[in-house]
């Protein structure tokens, strides 16, 4: 085993240098480190939040909205379909996820069922009709119209993906430095910004859903009907925010929606008071045109994620696709909902689920409390270690040591993984753990010396009889670190992952590393008795 | 040997340890048992103090330095928001308060944070601070519960499987037993001093599992490997010589990892102070029982002494009988 094979030196020389080039970036001021050749490794440990200081929302995006919100639309799209076509029906409602409806004259049901068939949903290639809605006939000439199931996974992932494109470009024009957006599981997004440590306007920015429609108010309602309740299908009642009427009765079927929007800027209305204007895409001119033309003298209503910003009257056709919202507005509250109408609406609500905020001087103190326990284990195993086995093979474990550290900063700063606080306790750990390779095998050479072999036979002896010992107790502490990497959330990972990396370069070092060190010396000195 | 020393070596143990471990056995069994038990009534009753990452809620610092903190007032205004279960605690320094509430069943976590806030920018007027400001839903608070629950046991587990292959049977068995003794004592530890039950919490259990399991192989290797060097020797003989010859290793590794970790401790800061401590608990009572939980349970359960694999091992002069 001591024989100094050549491979065991190229392979220790290689990674010791491999280990300084990497490690190097951390120890120099990032002046120094700009100033390098670009082949050069420039990357730094990634310092997890709670190092660094910064926030850490979780989102998650409520897909039950989502499919509500569609459903709402097909019964909406099922009315206006038959209406035209002048089919009665009736009972039309949405029960448990599907919508229910009975065409009134029996001839007519193939016939509704087929129009139903081409006209509503859209198209989905995975479907047996090519659409994303079943159509069903029922007894007593019942219809009943559901989601293809693959189709509303579909739409929830693409929810999902959207919701994130948006909020990329609202944080954008925040201008937080490089935050991470992330999709974590079927519907949840990570949102984790450096340095951020009020994640109180993030959240204001982000959360907003800022869906926008401007809908027909529906005037064949009165006040008292209101009162009571009477609702006719096809409108709903909707909170108002003007100061004219505490609420206003809309028709659901909206006019025009915020995803034709062009363009939103903060403004000002005629008489100098903060607005919003906005500007409409081709298609989205055409339509709020034709509406506006259509309904002269009539009210329509702005909403904005459920509420009435205001209801105008139509004074004349709005054509050329501009328009302006005024409310009551500040210059700020203008501004905001200028970002948002420019940034898209979220395809669904978004929820906190959790949120997490470290302060960097907080994270600036757990840096400083990690490197001097870091330093504090590390002398206390230098001192042990040498007291325990003497200079020489004390010095060669604290010398395996350096080059495991050393390894393991290297390492994770070309993985990019990202060191924690509780990371750091792994690196402690780990170099506690080990020095244990170290102990097994010098207690080995000891126990084979006091057994009457040969100072280089012991040593041998020492190394290839430990060697099964260390692999069985290293295998078992990588099997709870990668159980911890594979269930743990956050800073548990970050640990696992320290860990598992200290695993390997500390089995490296404490074996082949020393076993070259005490290789070279049994060289040079030729003892007659080992010093241990 | 009796090699004059050429550097002060500080020799922990004699070299030669003649301790009778397994004569103590049944004591320390009972002692053992009881503290399990102990343990096991205490996870019940009181139970354990789950951290907001396992039970949900909010968590924030209230700081209106220079000022002290109104802790009567800061109280009312959390009451006022309709929340579930709110506690105000003085934090270190009088300016100082560590505040925690649930979210009402139903709410955004995210949504009630940002209402405290302002309610309490509110009530407690200019400067107000709130530092690390923490909220998890009930959901992912479930899930976390879940998974770490899962984690604890799939460790247990797979550490079962690997010394049952790696070993025998009757090994796997008492490494399990020493696992679950060193598992549940640590669950008791940490009820028994309040230590808040966090996913660090988690990641420190995990480690000490680790060790215990580390801890427990290096004792039952060389248990394996002198039940075939020593054929004729009664049981319970090898397992004294055994945890006899591996005692100065065991000692060296448990106290650098404590010393290691003692550092971590005591200079970590409030972050890593319950974690750090529950290692170190943990990693003494591994200790312990490789010698005393592991080995006796071979005992008392016998083990196969091989016909196989019978390669007598040539020490030379043996040191010992």
């Amino acid at each position: 085993m001591l024989t100094l094979s050549r491979w065991k030196i190229v392979l220790v020389t290689f990674s010791v240098i491999f280990g300084i080039l990497f490690t190097l970036p951390n120890l120099l001021p990032q002046k120094t480190l700009d100033s390098f050749p670009s082949w050069l490794p420039q990357q730094k440990l990634n310092l997890g939040l709670d190092l660094q200081g910064g926030s850490y929302l979780m989102y998650e995006v409520d897909t039950d909205a989502l499919r509500k919100e569609r459903l709402k639309n097909l019964v909406e799209d099922v009315r206006t379909v038959l209406r035209g076509e002048q089919i009665t029906f009736g009972e039309l409602a949405e029960v448990n996820g599907t919508v229910r409806l009975r065409i009134a004259d029996a001839a007519k049901v193939d016939e509704a069922a087929s129009l139903l068939r081409r006209s509503v949903g859209s198209p989905f290639a995975g479907s047996v009709s090519g659409r994303d809605v079943n159509v069903n006939k029922r007894d007593d000439q019942r219809l009943e119209l559901s989601f293809v199931p693959e189709a509303a996974a579909q739409d929830a992932s693409m929810a999902v993906d959207q919701s994130i494109e948006t909020i990329r470009r609202r944080i954008d024009t925040l201008g937080t430095k490089e935050p991470n957006i992330t999709r974590q599981g079927a519907d949840r997004i990570v949102i984790q910004a450096a340095g951020e440590s009020d994640p109180e306007r993030l959240k204001a920015v982000v959360g907003k859903t800022a869906k926008l429609t401007f809908q027909m108010v529906d005037d064949s309602v009165t006040p008292e009907d209101i009162a009571a309740g009477r609702i006719p299908p096809g409108s709903e009642a909707l909170p108002s925010d003007d100061r004219f009427q505490a609420a206003y009765v809309v028709r659901k079927r909206a006019l025009v929606s915020g995803d034709e929007l062009v363009d939103s800027r903060q403004s000002f209305d005629d008489r100098g008071a903060p607005a919003v204007s906005f500007k409409f895409n081709g298609a989205g001119s055409r339509k709020f045109g034709d509406a506006t033309a259509r309904n002269v003298g009539k009210r329509f209503a702005i909403v904005l994620d459920g509420r009435i910003i205001s209801a105008p009257t139509i004074n004349g056709a709005i054509l050329g696709g501009s328009g302006i919202i005024t409310g009551s507005f500040t210059a700020e509250s203008a501004s905001d909902l200028a970002l948002l109408l420019r940034s898209g609406a979220l395809p669904a609500p978004l929820k906190v689920e959790q949120q997490n905020t470290v302060g960097a001087e907080l994270g600036a103190d757990a840096v400083r409390a990690g490197a001097i326990s870091t330093l504090v284990a590390f002398i206390t195993i230098v001192v042990f270690m040498i007291l325990s086995y003497g200079l020489l093979f004390g010095g060669i474990s604290v010398i395996a040591l350096i080059i495991n550290g050393m390894l393991i900063v290297a390492a994770m700063s070309l993985t990019q993984a990202t060191l924690t606080l509780p990371g750091i306790a792994g690196l402690i750990l780990t170099l506690a753990v080990a020095v244990d390779a170290n102990v097994l095998i010098y207690e080995r050479m000891r126990d084979e010396a006091r057994a009457g072999k040969s100072p280089i036979m012991a040593a041998d002896a020492g190394f290839s009889r430990a060697m099964t010992t260390i692999i069985d107790a290293n295998v078992t502490t990588l099997v709870a670190a990668g159980i911890m990497f594979a269930f743990g959330a956050g800073p548990v990972r970050g640990f696992a992952w320290t860990l598992s990396i200290g695993v390997f370069t500390s089995v490296f070092t404490s074996v082949l590393v020393s076993q070259l060190l005490i290789g070279w010396w049994f060289r040079a000195a030729r003892p007659k008795k080992l010093p241990i | 040997m009796s090699a004059p020393m050429a550097w002060p070596l500080i020799k922990l143990l004699p070299q030669k340890t003649n301790l009778t471990f397994v004569k103590f056995a049944r004591l320390m069994a009972l002692i053992s048992a009881t503290l399990v038990v102990a343990s096991l009534i205490g996870v019940f009753k009181p139970g354990l103090n789950l951290g907001i990452d396992f039970k949900g809620g909010s968590v924030m610092e209230v700081s209106t330095a220079p000022r002290a903190v109104d802790l009567t007032k800061v109280r009312s205004t959390l009451e006022a928001q309709g929340l579930g279960d709110v506690q105000v605690q003085a934090f270190g320094s009088p300016d100082r308060a560590l505040v925690r509430f649930q979210t009402p069943a139903g709410g955004d976590p995210g949504v009630t944070l940002t209402n405290v806030k302002t309610a309490l920018k509110q009530s407690l007027g200019d400067p107000v601070q709130f530092i690390n400001p923490s909220a998890v839903g009930p959901k992912v608070s479930g899930e976390l519960f879940r998974s770490g629950v899962l984690a604890l046991v799939l460790a247990v587990g797979l550490m079962f499987l690997y010394i049952w292959f790696r070993f025998e049977p009757q090994f796997g068995l008492g490494a399990v037993a020493g696992l679950l003794h060193d598992l549940i004592l640590t669950f008791g530890f940490i009820v028994l001093f309040k230590i808040e039950f966090s996913l660090n919490t988690v990641a420190a259990l995990l480690t000490v599992i680790g060790y215990s399991m580390n801890d427990t192989v290096v004792v039952f290797d060389r248990l394996r490997e002198n039940l075939r060097k020593y054929k004729k020797m009664p049981l319970k003989d090898v397992i004294d010589l055994s945890i006899n010859e591996i005692v100065s290793r065991t000692i060296i590794t448990g106290v650098t990892a404590i010393m290691a970790l003692t550092g971590l401790a005591i200079f970590g800061g409030d972050a890593l102070f319950g974690f750090s401590v529950v290692m170190i608990f943990g990693i003494a009572v591994g200790t312990y029982s490789s010698i005393y939980v592991g080995a006796p349970i071979i005992l008392l359960w016998g083990v196969k002494r091989g016909e196989e694999e019978a390669t007598p091992i040539k020490l030379g002069e043996a040191s010992r009988p």
